[in-house]
């Protein structure tokens, strides 16, 4: 590592000191009152008796299981449903036409309000998440593929016609390559969007999730404890975001190499 | 969709192309017309390799979408083989003046697309790309992508894809027309080695007046634009010609480059006049619209 390198992780390491020995310092200073405002030695211990001896709805590892079942089963269902609307609709311009008023009608409500909705006809089970879930994740990848494909170089589309493809192999071998530039960077956002609306949906009503430890948390004014919940929460999409930037890689080998500055931050 | 000279693999075979009484007109998005073409009538005959001069913007590059079935005339007639085009054609490839291959497929991916969008068998589809890549002089680079291959090399790409089908009409639209003086010329040389081999008739459309006599049987020069066929010249130099470097300092090529100029020269001064009194127009509309705001 360069000189540059060690000073840039020693100041980040400095922040995360001063940030958090700050907070515990004044919490237990009583400066500022740990009961309301949490306190990091409170989180920790907060953790570690979710993970010894469960919390009020069962082992911790069953409520994080089923937040992430739901949000993975959201962002599936809402990434495959975003990607043949929006190809579809690229592509075929009836198809947009007809739809897009009412697209834009329904991006424009307030969609996490529906998760109440969904929670009536669904019930308390993780349907009723999965579904609210893939309803966020639908739309912000929509608008990327649907963007992605109006997008396509014209002269591309031109030069594999001409070499003898049929349509399906222009979608194919051009149009969703090129979109899919688009696509992947919608599923950064997807992806938080997933476990929003699983946790939203938890919230609102269900038996099992890290959303009903939060509230639990919440109603018997244990700060650490929503904390502690937001942590894991935390951690589990900075594991999605690694595993998509590896998905990313993947997909995206034929692109020149870009400056990694970008990806740093 | 596909044209009809594909029913008939002998009309497929003879690559003669007829434009007659063509006319292309555009609808602008002011709602105007525009027409870019007006009676364009110009033949080429099966084998011939016919390049066309004229200045920017007098739709050059409209002709060959119109030929390749990619646009529709809107007066005139377009035909292959005696078949009026309805469509992109089976035997026509087609060389862009940018970069048209796909970036996320490698080098030996886009050569071998053609055959395998026509059904070859994916094997020896690979097969033919290679050795196409070989013809080319790029053995050894398959697995490349092309963000990874210079200008030239990418265009050494773009023919082998274009060949590969086996084309009885190659159009190409100032394919060499971003590369470098050097790197050019081999181009222009390897195009005529490996046209020899096959002899598609070619329309080859580029702005550069030295390139189409060194390379053309035929040079069609073209009107500013509203385009039209100002006059055919017969290029008369013996076969096979040798390296396009050395060509032009031949006596006969002289002659046909002063011949063709005095031609061209009139249209390429008038389109510049057109273009300057435009520049000249908008700019004063810049100056009323810094007034008004």
């Amino acid at each position: 590592m360069t000189r540059r390198k060690w000073l840039v992780l020693a100041a980040q390491v400095m922040l995360a000191v001063v940030v958090f020995g700050g907070w515990q310092l004044f919490t237990s200073l009583k400066i500022v009152d740990p009961f309301f405002f949490g306190q990091p030695s409170g989180i920790i211990k907060q953790i570690s008796d979710w993970v010894h001896h469960g919390t009020n709805f069962g082992s911790i590892w069953d409520q994080i299981w089923t937040t992430m079942e739901e949000a993975i089963f959201g962002f599936l269902i809402g990434v495959a449903c975003g990607i043949v609307a929006g190809v579809l609709l690229g592509q075929i311009r009836f198809l947009s036409e007809v739809f897009s008023p009412y697209i834009k009608a329904v991006n424009a409500l307030p969609r996490i309000v529906l998760g109440a909705l969904f929670v009536i006809m669904l019930g308390l089970g993780i349907t009723s998440k999965i579904v609210l879930a893939a309803f966020l994740v639908f739309f912000v990848v929509f608008f990327n593929a649907f963007q992605g494909v109006r997008e396509v170089d014209g002269n591309l589309v031109n030069n594999v016609r001409i070499l003898g493809a049929s349509r399906l192999q222009v979608v194919r071998n051009v149009v969703i390559p090129s979109a899919l530039t688009w696509i992947i960077a919608s599923l950064h956002v997807a992806f938080g969007f997933a476990i929003i609306g699983a946790i939203v949906g938890e919230v609102l009503g269900a038996q099992h999730g890290l959303g009903v430890v939060i509230t639990d948390s919440m109603n018997n004014f244990n700060s650490d404890g929503v904390f502690a919940g937001m942590i894991i929460i935390g951690a589990i999409a900075l594991l999605a975001e690694w595993l998509i930037s590896l998905l990313e890689k993947r997909l995206l080998a034929w692109r020149p190499q870009v400056d990694t500055q970008a990806s740093a931050v | 969709m596909r044209s009809n000279t594909q029913r008939d693999p002998q009309l497929r075979q003879s690559g003669r192309i007829e434009l007659t009484g063509v006319t292309k007109r555009f609808q602008t998005p002011g709602g105007d017309t525009f027409t870019a073409l007006r009676d364009v009538t110009m033949t080429v005959e099966p084998g011939e390799f016919c390049a066309v001069v004229g200045p920017s913007g007098c739709g050059k590059s409209t002709t060959l979408t119109m030929v390749a079935g990619l646009d529709r005339a809107s007066e005139g007639t377009v035909s292959i083989g005696g078949q009026p085009v309805t469509g992109i054609g089976r035997g026509t490839s087609f060389m862009f003046q940018t970069d048209a291959l796909l970036p996320w497929k490698s080098v030996l991916g886009n050569v071998a697309m053609g055959p395998l969008f026509r059904g070859v068998p994916k094997k020896s589809a690979l097969t033919d790309a290679k050795d196409w890549l070989r013809m080319v002089g790029l053995a050894g680079f398959e697995d490349r992508y092309p963000h990874q291959l210079s200008g030239g090399m990418r265009k050494r790409v773009s023919l082998a894809a274009a060949l590969i089908n086996e084309p009885s009409i190659l159009l190409m639209d100032e394919p060499f027309g971003a590369l470098d003086v050097q790197t050019k010329a081999i181009m222009s040389n390897e195009l005529l080695t490996l046209w020899d081999q096959s002899k598609p008739s070619v329309i080859f459309v580029t702005h550069d007046l030295e390139e189409a006599i060194a390379l053309a049987d035929k040079v069609v020069v073209m009107t500013a634009g509203p385009g039209t066929v100002k006059a055919v010249f017969d290029i008369d130099l013996p076969r096979p010609r040798g390296s396009v470097q050395e060509i032009r300092f031949g006596q006969r090529f002289t002659e046909l480059h002063h011949e063709i100029w005095e031609s061209l020269r009139d249209e390429v001064t008038r389109a510049y006049a057109r273009t300057a009194a435009a520049a000249g127009e908008s700019d004063a509309l810049d100056r009323v619209a810094e007034v008004h705001s």
